[in-house]
C-alpha cells in the first residue's frame, strides 16, 4: 500500500480517536484506559506476520517473544477490562466465586 | 494459508477496525461499557484470524503454541488479581505491548526500504522501548517494590539532554543506513529513557504516566502498521494513541496537573519530593465506640473512601456500615474524588464490587457543597485528596489539585493506619484541627469495630 493512503488512514484515525473519547466521566477513566490498552495488543497481528516469515532460528525466537508479549497484552487486557466492568453492571449480591469464572 | 483474497482480507480488517471504534465509543458510557469491551475483543479475534487465513506463514505450530502460552499466563492473572492491584497489571500489559511493537519493528528493519518506513522503524523501536521500561518502573512503583517518591539525582537534566542527542544520532544512522547496530542501540536508549522519564514522577502522578505510556504504545503500534503496511495495526494503534492523549489530558485536569509538569516537574529542582517521616505533633485520637456514637447520632454522614480502604479490603465492611447507618435513618453518601484509589475511577470499581448502589457515589463537584450540611465526614484511608494544602500552600506538590472540602463538615473522622503521610508524601494539616478525630489501625479492623458499636447503640 502506498504511503499517501496510509497517511490518510492515520490522519482520519487521529480525528476519530479524539472525537470518540471527548467528555468521559472520570468514573470510566480506568476501564477506558484499560480497554484502549487491550486494543493496542493488536500488535499481535504484526508479531504473527514477523514470526511467520522468519528466515533464521534466531529471528524466529525473537519474534516468538514478541508474539508472547503481544498475546499477554491483548488477551489479558480484554479480560481485565471485562472484570472491571462486571463490577459496574452487577447489582446482584457479591459472590466470592470470581475465581471460578476463569477459563 | 492463502484462503482469503486481498479484497476479503482488507474488508475483514475494516470490520475489525470499525469494531475497535465502537469499542472505544462503548467504553465511554457506563451502560454500554461492557458490550464495548467485548466488541473490541471480537475485533481483535477477527484481526488475528484474518492474518492466519490470508498470509503464507511458516512456523504456525510454534506461533499457535506461544499464543496459547500467553493466554494461559494472562487469563488467570487477570481473573485473580486483587481489584486493588488492577492499575499495576494494566501498566504491565501496556509495557509488554510496547515491547512487542519495538521487537516487531526491529525485525522488520531488513525489509524497510523507503525513507518513510525507515523513520517509522526508528520511531517504533525507540517509543516501544520507552513504553516497555517506563511501564515496568510504574509497575514497580505501584507494587511498592521501589519507593513511590520521585527519584532524582544531580545532573539528571544533563543525562536527559545527552540521551536526546544520542537518540537523534542513532535515529539518523537507522534511517540513513538501515543500521542494525544502531537500531539495537536505539532500543537500549529507549529502555534507559523510559526509566529516566518515570523515575522522577511522584506517586500521585503515576496514573497520568500510565495513561501517557498507553498512548505512546498506541503510536508505536500505529507506526509498526506503517512498517508492515498493515491497515489494522495502523488504525487500531492510532485510535489508542489519539484517545489516550485526550484521556491523559482529562486525567491531568481532574488532578489539577499539567501533563508537562507531571513529567518534567521533578527536574526543576525536586520540588515534588515529599517526606515519609511521621510527625510527632499532637492529634486527637479516639476509640471505635466514641466514633460509633458520633456517627450513630448524626443526621448526615459523608464517607470519603481512599486507597487505604482498598488496601485493607474493607469495601464490604464500609458497605455494611453504610447500611447499618441507613437503618437508623441516617443519610449516607460517598464522596468520590476523581483520583481516589490509584487511578481515576478505581474507587468506583472497588465500591461497585461491594455492591454499593451507583446512586450513592457522588462526584466531587456535586458533593463539595454538601459538606457544610454534613454532621460527620468519615475519611477512610484517604489523605492527599482531602489535604487543604492543595488550596492553601502554593509550594506544595499537590497545590492546585481539586480536593474534597471535608473541613467544612461539623466533625471530621479519619481512619488511618498511622501518621505516615499519603502517597504524595505530604503532611495533612487537617489532622491537627480542633474538630478532627482520628482512629488508628487497619481500615478493616477499625470499621468492623465501629460497625459493631453502631449496631449495639
Amino acid at each position: 500500500m502506498d504511503g499517501i493512503t496510509l497517511l490518510t488512514f492515520f490522519v482520519l484515525s487521529v480525528f476519530v480517536g479524539f472525537e470518540v473519547i471527548s467528555k468521559v466521566s472520570s468514573t470510566l477513566h480506568t476501564p477506558l484506559m484499560s480497554g484502549a490498552n487491550a486494543i493496542h495488543g493488536i500488535i499481535l497481528v504484526g508479531a504473527i506476520l514477523v514470526a511467520g516469515q522468519a528466515e533464521s532460528v534466531f529471528i524466529l525466537i525473537v519474534a516468538l517473544l514478541a508474539v508472547l508479549m503481544a498475546t499477554v497484552n491483548l488477551v489479558g487486557g480484554f479480560v481485565v477490562t471485562d472484570r472491571m466492568l462486571e463490577m459496574f453492571s452487577g447489582k446482584k449480591k457479591p459472590t466470592p466465586t470470581t475465581e471460578g469464572a476463569a477459563k | 494459508m492463502n484462503l482469503l483474497s486481498p479484497t476479503v482480507t482488507a474488508l475483514a480488517y475494516l470490520v475489525a477496525a470499525v469494531l475497535f471504534i465502537l469499542a472505544l465509543k462503548g467504553l465511554s458510557s457506563p451502560k454500554s461499557a461492557r458490550r464495548g469491551n467485548l466488541l473490541g475483543a471480537l475485533g481483535a479475534l477477527i484481526g488475528v484470524t484474518t492474518v492466519f487465513l490470508s498470509t503464507e506463514l511458516d512456523n504456525i505450530g510454534w506461533i499457535l503454541g506461544v499464543i496459547a502460552v500467553g493466554a494461559v499466563l494472562s487469563v488467570p492473572a487477570s481473573r485473580m488479581v486483587q481489584m486493588t492491584q488492577m492499575p499495576q497489571l494494566v501498566a504491565l500489559f501496556n509495557g509488554v505491548g510496547g515491547g512487542a511493537a519495538a521487537v516487531v519493528a526491529l525485525l522488520e528493519l531488513q525489509h524497510a526500504d523507503t525513507l518513510g518506513f525507515l523513520v517509522a522503524v526508528a520511531f517504533t523501536v525507540f517509543v516501544g522501548s520507552v513504553s516497555f521500561s517506563g511501564s515496568i518502573i510504574t509497575f514497580m512503583k505501584l507494587q511498592e517494590l521501589m519507593t513511590t517518591r520521585p527519584v532524582t539525582f544531580p545532573g539528571q537534566q544533563f543525562v536527559m539532554i545527552a540521551l536526546v542527542l544520542v537518540v537523534g544520532l542513532g535515529s539518523y544512522f537507522v534511517i540513513a543506513d538501515a543500521s542494525y547496530t544502531w537500531a539495537i542501540a536505539l532500543m537500549a536508549l529507549g529502555l534507559l529513557g523510559g526509566v529516566l522519564v518515570v523515575l522522577p514522577v511522584g506517586g500521585a502522578d503515576v496514573p497520568i504516566v500510565i495513561s501517557l505510556l498507553n498512548a505512546l504504545t498506541g503510536l508505536a503500534v500505529a507506526a509498526s502498521g506503517l512498517v508492515l503496511g498493515n491497515t489494522l495495526l495502523l488504525v487500531g494503534g492510532t485510535l489508542v494513541g489519539a484517545s489516550g492523549t485526550i484521556l491523559t489530558r482529562e486525567m491531568a485536569q481532574a488532578m489539577g496537573r499539567s501533563v508537562t509538569n507531571t513529567i518534567f516537574g521533578a527536574f526543576k529542582g525536586g520540588s515534588t519530593a515529599g517526606s515519609t517521616e511521621a510527625s510527632d505533633r499532637p492529634v486527637r485520637s479516639s476509640s471505635a465506640e466514641d466514633i460509633a456514637i458520633l456517627l450513630g447520632y448524626a443526621n448526615r454522614v459523608i464517607i470519603v473512601p481512599g486507597y487505604g480502604l482498598a488496601v485493607a479490603q474493607a469495601q464490604h465492611t464500609i458497605s455494611e456500615l453504610q447500611q447499618a447507618l441507613e437503618a437508623k435513618g441516617i443519610e449516607v453518601v460517598y464522596a468520590m474524588h476523581p483520583v481516589a484509589g490509584r487511578m481515576p475511577g478505581h474507587m468506583n470499581v472497588l465500591l461497585a464490587e461491594a455492591s454499593v448502589p451507583y446512586e450513592l457515589l457522588v462526584e466531587m463537584d456535586q458533593v463539595n457543597p454538601q459538606f457544610k450540611n454534613a454532621d460527620v465526614a468519615l475519611v477512610v484511608g484517604a489523605n492527599d485528596v482531602v489535604n487543604p494544602a492543595a488550596k492553601t500552600t502554593p509550594g506544595s506538590p499537590i497545590y492546585g489539585m481539586p480536593i474534597l472540602d471535608v473541613a467544612e463538615a461539623q466533625q471530621v473522622v479519619f481512619l488511618k493506619r498511622s501518621m505516615r503521610p499519603g502517597f504524595a508524601g505530604i503532611e495533612n494539616e487537617l489532622l491537627f484541627e480542633q474538630n478532627t478525630t482520628l482512629l488508628f489501625g487497619d481500615a478493616k479492623d477499625s470499621l468492623t469495630k465501629v460497625l459493631g458499636s453502631v449496631k449495639s447503640l
